[in-house]
């Protein structure tokens, strides 16, 4: 039994798809475990694994983790990937959420009816390129730095750099008007573990195609 | 021009009112302005002052800061009210997330269409009795402690005292099942920066009613 942590989703992004991004770029190897059916769910709801009924879940140092959010704060504090001090978590914090929200937005899409997916991804792009990826093209600009807080390596840049791909696969000239988030983009993209992940067989998944929406829909009933 | 925070919000409780409930459990005075058209939201968002040109924002410590968890977690984390160390803050953190998506519940019930409204109350029940209130009455049956993490006063029971009141503004016997719960929540409401914060006349903001919507439309859409 490794001790590695071991990941409990579906094979899709969803709300597990940071973490894979938080794990890897610690240079953490991490096992998974896919549901694939409704009974997969039950399983795990039946043998009281889950704290809310609900995945994402990980184990990890001896506990079950559950909430995205709660998981994702364990691993970066651990890894050294939030700050030096209480004034460096909260920008971390707000920057974070900023892109959370965006690629919130993102993870929806498929979900939704079809004669409502050409307005939400207008949205997307608009709040994309005119609040959020602003925000940080213009944190970038500020202080020169090369990351985003505390000229360190952090979650915000791991994040972002996951928003910034999500987003170009919505639009892929989207940064077109972002140029200090195109550096950024390759400079984060270049860091050896992050490097890994982003070659072909590495543990990052696929954007959710029509086929997974009804797969996810019938494991979660909805 | 006082040390105080200074909260951005409309005066309602919204995405703002768990952030006042962590100041006044800390026993920190805040101050607050509210935002009452659109165009003091657009004010605020043209004086650049809004990170994501949203609320809330709160003015801390020399920082305008933005997103409720971001500010929660800065203001728990400042007061001592986010556990000892990594393994405390892991436990913390998965009850309030919990909490936090059970409260989104509750808040989006006035916001109900009246057709929709008691299918949503009966998942408001569903959810609080079956899914987390057997959560938080295990948990304290279990260490059999006054408090939820580390036998000590955390962001945690603060935010499932304000969820587990909230619950009975929608159902007010909805603690009936849960004994723990009962006496979890007497005991902290009873703490002193509890007890004053839940008196009439502090910054807690009443539960929204239908004909405050309207207002609140004008002033985000």
């Amino acid at each position: 039994m490794a001790g590695k942590p071991k990941l409990h989703y579906t094979k899709g992004r969803g709300k597990m798809e940071s973490i894979r991004w938080l794990l890897a770029a610690a240079g953490v190897e991490f096992e998974e475990e896919f549901i694939e059916t409704k009974e997969d769910l039950e399983k795990l709801r039946n043998d009281g694994v889950l704290m809310f009924q609900q995945v994402p879940l990980v184990e990890i140092d001896g506990m079950k983790m559950v909430q995205s959010r709660a998981i994702a704060n364990y691993i970066a504090t651990k890894y050294n990937l939030y700050g030096k001090d209480l004034k460096e978590r909260a920008w971390i914090d707000m920057y974070v959420e900023g892109t959370t929200d965006l690629m919130g937005m993102i993870m929806y899409l498929p979900f939704q009816p079809a004669d409502t997916k050409e307005k939400n991804l207008a949205l997307i792009i608009e709040r994309a390129t005119t609040r959020y990826f602003p925000v940080y093209e213009k944190a970038l600009k500020d202080h020169g730095h090369d990351y985003l807080v505390g000229n360190k390596l952090s979650w915000a840049d791991i994040h972002l750099l996951e928003a910034i791909l999500m987003t170009e696969e919505c639009k892929p000239d989207i940064l077109s008007a972002f140029p200090l988030l195109q550096a950024f983009k390759g400079r984060i993209s270049n860091i050896p573990t992050i490097k890994k992940f982003l070659q072909p067989g590495s543990q990052r998944k696929p954007p959710t195609d029509e086929k997974f929406v009804a797969v996810v829909r019938k494991i979660f009933n909805i | 021009m006082s040390g105080k925070p200074k909260l951005h919000y409309c005066n309602a409780r919204g995405r703002m009112e768990t952030i006042r409930w962590l100041l006044a459990a800390a026993g920190v005075e805040f101050e607050e302005c509210f935002l009452e058209t659109k165009d003091d939201l657009t004010k605020l968002q043209k004086d650049g002052s809004l990170m994501f040109q949203q609320v809330p924002m709160v003015e801390i410590d020399g920082m305008k800061m933005v997103q409720s968890r971001a500010i929660a977690n800065y203001i728990a984390t400042k007061y001592n009210l986010y556990g000892k160390d990594l393994k405390e803050r892991a436990l913390i953190d998965m009850y309030v997330e919990a909490i936090i998506d059970l409260n989104e519940l509750l808040m989006t019930h006035t916001f109900q269409p009246a057709d929709k409204k008691e299918q949503h109350l009966a998942t408001i029940v569903d959810k609080a009795t079956n899914r987390y209130f057997p959560v938080f009455e295990k948990v304290l049956k279990d260490h059999g402690q006054d408090f939820l993490v580390g036998n000590k006063f955390s962001r945690a029971d603060v935010q499932l005292l304000e969820t587990l009141l909230m619950a009975e503004e929608c159902k007010s016997d909805i603690l009936a099942k849960f004994p723990l719960l009962q006496s979890f929540k007497a005991r902290i409401s009873n703490i002193p920066s509890m007890k004053k914060f839940l008196q009439p006349g502090s910054q807690r903001k009443p539960p929204l009613q239908e004909k405050d919507i309207p207002k609140l439309m004008k002033i985000f859409h």
